[in-house]
């Protein structure tokens, strides 16, 4: 049988053996991950992170959910160990790096032009800033996008998705992709819920149906409400983290 | 939008295989995308030729094999597919926990060609 080409030709025996042309087109199977560089960039950051023993919180929201008021809450209220660090992603100005610092965080803006998302390399210049071993969490602020980060690993410990209220209890299905991935959900603005109307057994329901393994959190950044709980949340979810 | 950006690494990745396996044009390039992966394949047809121009895979085609999410309900011991991202399975409504596929973003294959147009 021809070896060549796999044309069903018997071969005399003793014949040279002529290198047949590839046949044309040829196909090639791949399957490669279209981010394996991010993907690749974000496991050295985790090793990074693991080997100076630092959690990293990761968290996305649509604008104006109230990431920055949340972390300038837990900036805060923060009690250590060691100190809270948080990088800060923005199409633009360094407002909410400014308003992280005079809540007591270290914070590092990035602004990422056009780009609607962080990825792995991007923080790679910002860590520079940081003792990564005098912190005892570090917090990302994501680019405000409930599509375009989603893909997108950078490293984390958590991932924590964040909605507000005002945003209506059925977002999360209409994000699936994003909340999907998270490992705890924040229903930020509680109080601002009764304004709204807004239906809490409804919005977990929700949230339960598309992010099956997150963990529910209501609070309200403004007043502190429910912060405890969220702490708490952070700390299990860290925890079951290290032991897996 | 961050279609852009992806096409500019399917375009690198696809570039340096070919490159790897003999060179020439590209024909075809097959992604394959879960509807959980965050990206809209129409967007990302109006990105492809953008990108590819002016490369060896100027003149190729752009197919995408999409990929519908699938849970597992560990009540039923069944998979089922999960419809706009929603985990509850249809038969005993059961929420799932174990996501089979929906995530995939990936270069699935190329068609390669000797140096003359396809």
């Amino acid at each position: 049988m021809c070896t060549t080409c796999h044309c069903g030709q018997i071969e005399p025996p003793g014949a040279a053996v002529i290198e047949a042309p590839a046949p044309s087109p040829r196909r090639l199977e791949l399957g490669a991950a279209l981010l394996s560089r991010n993907d690749a960039r974000a496991a050295a950051l985790r090793r990074r992170f693991a080997a100076a023993g630092l959690p990293v919180l990761n968290v996305l929201s649509s604008p104006g959910s109230g990431k920055t008021a949340l972390l300038e809450r837990l900036g805060r209220e923060w009690s250590g160990p060691g100190r809270l660090g948080a990088i800060v992603g923005d199409l633009a100005t360094d407002n909410d790096a400014r308003r992280l610092i005079a809540a007591g965080i270290e914070a590092v803006q990035i602004t990422t032009g056009q780009a609607c998302h962080l990825e792995a390399a991007m923080l790679e210049p910002a860590l520079e800033r940081f003792d990564l071993a005098a912190l005892g969490l570090l917090l990302i602020e994501n680019v405000g996008n409930l599509v375009c980060p989603a893909a997108y690993d950078l490293g984390e410990s958590l991932r924590l998705v964040l909605l507000a209220v005002t945003e209506g209890e059925d977002k999360p299905l209409k994000y699936p992709a994003m909340f999907q991935s998270a490992d705890l959900v924040v229903i930020n603005k509680l109080d601002l819920a009764a304004a709204v109307g807004f239906d809490r057994h409804q919005a977990h329901h929700h949230i339960a149906r598309v992010a099956p393994a997150a963990r529910i959190v209501a609070v309200s950044a403004r007043t502190g409400e429910g912060m405890a709980e969220l702490r708490h949340a952070i700390a299990a979810g860290l925890q079951a983290r290290v032991l897996a | 939008m961050h279609e852009l950006s992806i096409m500019e690494a399917v375009r690198d990745q696809a570039l340096e295989q070919a490159g790897r396996h003999g060179g020439g044009r590209i024909c075809a390039i097959t992604l394959r995308i879960g509807s959980l992966a965050g990206v809209d394949p129409d967007a990302l047809a109006l990105a492809f030729e953008v990108v590819m121009a002016g490369t060896a895979a100027s003149s190729a085609r752009l197919l995408i094999e999409p990929v519908a999410a699938e849970c597992f309900c560990a009540a039923c011991q069944e998979p089922f597919p999960a419809q706009d991202g929603v985990c509850a399975c249809p038969r005993c409504g059961a929420i799932s926990r174990q996501l089979l596929r929906g995530r995939e973003l990936q270069l699935a294959s190329l068609e390669l060609a000797d140096p003359e147009p396809c």
